[in-house]
């Protein structure tokens, strides 16, 4: 569903992926590990359309994505849940809803929508008419992947959901992540917390320096010894 | 008598405020929305000014209908300069489009101002209606009705544009892209046409900001500089981020340069908002409404 053809991607002069090539199939979870800086949010951001490929292609269901605005991609059914969430914080958590469902296509559907988002976390319910900068970290998270699936995605890209949080609020985000795969809803997952990742990703790549280094199964992965060492604490 | 003479200082100073609130709202807006400190700003003012005379002048259109005509004037004006000019500093980094645009502004004005001189003379013109020198009188204070109307309609026009801002998919946009355009542009928001927007609605809102003072007060080709810095002091003392909070800077800064005309002489009106200026950014950089 998701093809990425050897793209490069610069910020200004500086180069940070180099021919990168990977690929998400339908209902799949797909995880991508790496360190720090290793160029894992550039990729989701350059699916997203916020930067923009030099070389290479993107195709989504065989529309390529390379030239299209962010917004007709979140439109074609991609849906970004950005690192540090940027959530608009001055606004209500129902406004940051009602904004996930800004596109034409998702706009329509807006109450079907935000009743499977309330399903899904109840909490965002119960504060609807609170300002997203008065909830808590995990509360954060869940209103930043409740604005995404807002816009009907057939696609999430989760950028780090569980940095910083809580251990009891990282196990209830995989939850959801699952249980939104389950929907149906491919995801293509960034993850410090490169174990449970593994564990749930059907499919993962290693990106190092900007580079897909590795490719295999997330159960070959968590076995696998250079993937070990460097990213799962040599456990 | 002293106190009324202060009294009708302070009903004038508020009267106008309203206009200083109603030009600085447009220029917070596009400051906030795009980054983008248009100094040419007064300038916009001043073609709406303009705008509205030659309705009256040449078509005898009463300024308060003209209105109508104005606005989207200005509003389709605004949609040329950024098309041509604003557009290309908000493709910058949010970092140098302040300065980018500050240099561009300049620029722009000293072109309005001397466009404006050659196509319309460098007179100070005013619109005489049959009601201009009319006035009520609330307990010895003179409310003159065009000053009044002025004030009236600048206050429907912020709130018109509040309710916008609040109530509207698209004016939700707008905010949205004010607080964060990489989030607005993910969940699916066309962050270059809301910039389009929203330039287009502040130069609208100078538009009728100067139909208003080319009725109540005066324009000439060079008050655009003069305007700006009203609406900059109006936006430092307000802070960002509130219409109503923009409202209040206005009448705040018209009510003190009035009354201190009357404490200290009208030499040093417009020294009184500098100094508010810099009291504010010394004490209280987020201004005193802003969140």
């Amino acid at each position: 569903m998701l093809e990425c053809e050897g793209i490069d991607v610069f910020y200004d002069d500086l180069q940070a992926l180099w021919g990168v090539s990977l690929s998400v199939e339908a209902g799949e979870i797909v995880a991508l590990i790496g360190s720090n800086g290793a160029g894992k949010t550039t990729i989701l951001r350059t699916i997203a359309g916020l930067s923009k490929p030099a070389k290479g292609d993107i195709k989504f269901d065989g529309v390529s994505l390379s030239k299209k605005p962010a917004y007709d991609i979140v439109d074609l059914g991609i849906a970004l849940v950005p690192e540090g969430r940027k959530l608009f914080g001055s606004m209500t958590v129902l406004e940051n809803l009602e904004l996930g469902a800004f596109t034409g296509r998702a706009r329509g559907e807006k109450n079907a929508t935000m009743k499977w988002v309330y399903e899904v976390f109840p909490l965002l319910e119960e504060r609807r008419n609170q300002t997203a900068v008065t909830l808590s970290g995990g509360q954060q998270q869940m209103l930043a992947i409740g604005r995404a699936l807002m816009s009907q995605p057939k696609l999430l890209l989760l950028d780090e959901p569980s940095l910083g949080l809580a251990p009891l609020v990282v196990q209830m985000i995989f939850d959801v992540i699952e249980q939104i795969n389950q929907r149906g809803v491919s995801v293509l997952l960034v993850e410090q917390n490169a174990h449970a990742a593994l564990e749930r990703a059907a499919r993962a790549y290693v990106v190092e320096n900007g580079r897909v280094v590795g490719h295999d199964t997330g159960q070959n992965m968590l076995r696998h010894e250079h993937v070990k060492s460097a990213y799962l604490g040599g456990v | 008598m002293p106190i009324d003479a202060l009294t009708q200082g302070l009903v004038f100073g508020i009267l106008v405020g309203a206009l200083y609130g109603l030009a600085a709202v447009g220029l917070s807006l596009v400051f906030g929305v795009m980054r983008v400190l248009n100094v040419a700003h007064g300038e916009l003012l001043m073609i709406g000014g303009y705008a509205s005379f030659w309705f009256f002048s040449l078509y005898g259109i009463d300024p308060f209908v003209s209105l109508a005509a104005t606005i989207p004037t200005l509003f389709v004006i605004g949609i040329v300069l950024h098309r041509g000019l604003f557009v290309h500093v908000t493709k910058l980094r949010e970092e140098d489009r302040i300065k980018n645009s500050l240099l561009m502004g300049f620029g722009l004005a000293l072109i309005l101002d001397n466009l404006a001189i050659r196509l319309w003379t460098a007179d100070e013109r005013s619109i005489t209606t049959v009601y201009s020198g009319a006035a009520a009188s609330l307990m010895g204070v003179s409310l003159p009705y065009v000053r009044v109307g002025s004030l009236l309609f600048a206050l429907v026009a912020i709130l018109a544009l509040h309710l916008f801002l609040t109530r509207t998919y698209i004016g939700r946009s707008i905010r949205a892209t004010a607080e964060d355009w990489e989030a607005a542009a993910i969940v699916g928001i066309n962050v270059d046409r809301t910039y389009l927007l929203a330039f287009a609605i502040g130069t609208a809102l100078a538009g009728a900001a100067g139909a208003l003072v080319s009725v109540g007060y005066s324009i000439n080709p060079g008050i655009g500089l003069e305007w700006t810095l009203k609406a900059l002091i109006v936006i430092v003392l307000a802070g960002m981020g509130s219409v109503g909070g923009t409202l209040a800077g206005g009448l705040l800064l018209g009510a003190v340069e009035s009354v201190s005309v009357y404490f200290i002489g009208g030499a040093y009106r417009e020294v009184v908002g500098l100094v508010m200026f810099l009291l504010v950014l010394l004490l209280r950089p987020k201004g005193l409404f802003g969140n």
